[in-house]
């Protein structure tokens, strides 16, 4: 049986207040909407999966968060969490993703014809470019619930549909617990790497068990085109390269997906997705594309004028330090992505990225010259 | 389930809990989980047999690896106890945490009482393991509170700079710390603290809530080393017992600090009697009382502590098992702790060497932790004579060495009573 709260019938015994977490010291989505009330209508549910409502929010309850940052204090077990926990998530989901509601439909575009120019981007400035999404399989419950048995069919699964790609997509698997000494050392000088989660928002939604079984890494030749099995998503595909030729990076990223997708679908294991929420992946903060698509870029005059933050909210894009997520900038390069999840399309936030960038380029070019760039600042988009 | 539910509620006054929840309520979200849940299940069965999730255990190095077997896991994989609590969940700590070569750890912990009958088709071998043979199908656990019966409890404190006890106590009828929900949790802070309360005298004191706790109160329970942190240990942590922290989990001491007990930790109480000096009698005879008088105070109210006569006092993790006692001192042995025999002797005395700051510290400058290594098949009263009579040979030989004579490594003393 999924690990999880299994005996969550037995809790029924007790009375809601006796079960109601105390988040009076809590600052996350989760705990902005859990009213005593909610969790009351909620907790004798379960999905089909057995995953249950404290097992949703059990992260949240035990990480209260930072009084500056809003974390999502939630996760899915599995794709119906979304449907039987609606009343939870759909909120939470509103809250985090610009005010989505329950009737809104997500556009999904993976034509990357679709998108304009990206192939410009100053080298000199753009550092590297790189698209990363999640993918989740059919048919299998989420890394926050999913059993050893079923982390090794993800992983079979995957490690089938990868192997048998070719061409620009060929490459190889490097399981994380047979990985020998050599390849281990390449695959962090390569930045490519993953380690067992330390942070407790995702150890305490169970999501680090039985490590290192069932995970891995992917990657193809060239090491243009990356992807990690049964990390915090049952997928993460990511493809990156040197330089700013975003287009390309996206081509590939594009073309590599609809490949992927095909084998899945020909096994009756594809890419669980419905039309309200897109892509269904494991936080509710990476629904919709679960897209990520970013830039290193060297800022160092445009990121110390008073406005840097203003334009990047207005341009829709998000900073963040080079080592990823909650780390600092070094030297002036910033990681500079789209800020949105739900309810654009992945052409449509690559194209921010994008315009976005080249636009913060020619600031830091006038800032250089010592011109001013108030006649430059755009309108929120 | 339903027999632990009925022996609680006969002997309590209802101050809380189950009449007031609709019985149609529970009843009708039961059927209708109930009914899909069963037929995925059902399904998930046919398509993951036991051996598509036997973990990998390869490079561990625990009792529970050493002795799961996918016969055993077969069968046992499915059941559940009363509580639904599973196998997978018992050794999910086991199975994230390979061990070390040099430490071996026991890799499982119990949900609940009925955890150690349910999968006692692993628990047995594992307890046989870690408790030197100890065998709970054939054997019998002594308990002996009475602290009377201990001879030459009072070390020479030119030696011994402190000396204490502790054991654990589960309340009967609740889940323990990696199983419990939240309000099971709280029950059992109402429970003991309603409890200490009763206590008089110089057991008379009183509870400080972790999440209520001033910075003042903080800081002076730090300062005199009783305060618990939140488990970092990935021991601990894998095994869901951190979950919700700090709700309901707190420090309840005495007036005169040589009483505490620590409520919600690894286990439902951990209690711990300590003073400076070298008065084992003492601190084990307060131990005694104290730990009686909680017992009655609890049972006035219709609850009792977790015991059965194969496996003594029931805790969390099997390593507890029997006494769950621990009984040593801090102790300056200079010479002693420098020569080869040191460990020999230990050994031989059946005790155990930690750092001054408890299980995985090291030794600072040349005050070591000694305790009984043992807890169960021998009673609470015989582990403290042996720790008793262990410390004053240790006094005697760091004597001798610094008189310049030689001393003699003691014979083995036999884990059980024979």
């Amino acid at each position: 049986m999924p690990f999880g709260n299994t005996h969550n019938n037995f809790k029924l015994n007790y009375k809601v207040e006796e079960e109601y977490p105390d988040l009076s010291k809590h600052n996350n989505h989760m705990a902005k909407v859990l009213t005593k009330e909610l969790y009351g209508k909620l907790r004798d549910k379960q999905t089909p999966n057995g995953f249950t409502l404290d097992d949703v929010i059990q992260t949240g309850v035990d990480n209260p968060g930072h009084p500056f940052i809003m974390t999502v204090g939630c996760v899915a077990g599995d794709e119906e969490s979304y449907e039987v926990f609606k009343d939870l998530l759909d909120p939470i989901i509103s809250d985090r993703h610009n005010g989505y509601k329950a009737t809104d439909k997500h556009k999904t575009d993976l034509n990357f014809e679709n998108l304009k120019g990206g192939d410009d981007l100053d080298p000199a400035y753009v550092l590297s470019s790189r698209v990363r999404t999640g993918r989740s399989i059919k048919g299998f419950t989420l890394p926050p619930h999913s059993s050893r048995g079923e982390r090794r069919g993800i992983e079979k699964l995957s490690v089938e549909a990868l192997t048998s790609l070719d061409g620009e997509f060929k490459g190889k698997y490097y399981p994380l617990k047979s990985m020998t000494d050599a390849e281990q050392e390449q695959l962090i000088n390569d930045h490519f790497l993953f380690d067992k989660p330390v942070s407790p928002l995702l150890t305490c939604a169970g999501m680090a068990r039985d490590w290192p079984d069932g995970r891995g890494i992917w990657h193809n030749d060239s090491k243009t085109f990356l992807v990690w099995v049964n990390e915090e998503d049952h997928l993460r595909v990511i493809s990156m390269q040197q330089g700013g030729n975003m287009r390309e990076v996206f081509r590939r990223f594009c073309v590599g997906l609809q490949k992927i997708e095909e084998i899945f679908k020909k096994h009756n294991h594809g890419f669980m997705w419905n039309e309200h929420l897109g892509y269904i992946l494991t936080c509710p903060s990476n629904l919709g594309t679960g897209l990520r698509g970013g830039v290193h870029v060297k800022l160092p005059k445009l990121s110390t004028h008073p406005k840097f933050d203003e334009i990047l909210t207005r341009l829709r894009l998000q900073k963040r330090g080079t080592g990823g997520v909650d780390t600092a900038s070094v030297g002036g390069v910033f990681d500079i992505s789209n800020a949105d999840r739900l309810g654009s399309s992945e052409v449509a936030q690559v194209q921010l990225v994008v315009d976005g960038v080249k636009l913060m380029v020619e600031m830091e070019k006038k800032l250089e010259k010592g011109e001013a760039i108030d006649s430059m600042i755009p309108a929120q988009k | 389930m339903a027999n632990s539910f009925t022996r609680i509620m006969s002997g309590r006054n209802t101050a809380v809990i189950l009449a007031s929840i609709g019985a149609g309520t529970l009843a009708s979200g039961y059927v209708l989980s109930d009914n899909t849940a069963a037929v995925a299940a059902a399904e998930r069965t046919r398509l993951y047999p036991p051996s598509a999730d036997f973990p990998d255990l390869r490079k561990h190095n625990n009792c529970m690896a050493a002795a799961l077997t996918p016969t055993i896991y077969g069968r046992l994989r499915d059941k559940t106890t009363p509580n639904n609590w599973t196998l997978d969940q018992c050794i999910q700590t086991g199975v994230d945490n390979p061990g070390h070569p040099f430490i071996k750890t026991v890799g499982m912990v119990a949900g609940d009482e009925e955890s150690y009958e349910v999968f006692a088709e692993l628990f047995d071998p594992v307890i046989k393991d870690r408790h030197n043979g100890y065998d709970p199908r054939t054997m019998k656990h002594p308990t002996d509170l009475d602290a009377s019966k201990i001879t030459s409890g009072m070390f020479d404190e030119r030696y011994v700079l402190s000396t204490r006890v502790r054991t654990g106590r589960s309340i009967r009828g609740l889940s323990l710390p990696p199983a419990c929900s939240r309000s099971e949790r709280r029950e059992v802070e109402r429970v003991v603290v309603t409890a200490l309360a009763g206590l008089k005298g110089d057991l008379s004191g009183r509870y400080y809530s972790l999440g209520e706790m001033s910075d003042r109160e903080q800081k002076l329970l730090i300062d005199e080393h009783f305060l618990f942190d939140k488990p970092v240990s990935p021991l601990l942590t894998a095994a869901g017992m951190a979950r919700d922290w700090p709700d309901a989990r707190g420090i309840w001491h005495n007036n005169e600090k040589n009483f505490l007990i620590w409520i919600n930790e690894e286990d439902h109480t951990r209690i711990i009697s300590m003073e400076k000096g070298g008065n084992m009698k003492r601190v084990f005879e307060r131990f005694c009382r104290g730990l009686k008088q909680v017992e009655h105070l609890i049972q006035e109210r219709g609850w009792e502590f977790m015991w059965n006569e194969r496996l003594g006092y029931i805790l969390t993790c099997p390593s507890n098992l029997g006494t769950g006692l621990r009984a040593g001192v801090h102790i300056r042995l200079p010479i002693l702790s420098r020569d080869p025999r040191f460990k020999k002797i230990l050994d031989n005395l059946r005790l155990q060497k930690r750092g001054t700051g408890g299980v995985d510290t090291a030794a600072t400058g040349d005050t070591v932790d000694i305790s009984n290594l043992d807890r169960l098949g021998k009673s609470e009263v015989e582990l403290v004579q042996l720790v008793t009579d262990g410390v004053n040979y240790l006094i005697e030989c760091e004597k001798r060495l610094e008189r310049g004579q030689d001393i003699k490594i003691p014979s083995p003393i036999s884990p059980f009573r024979k």
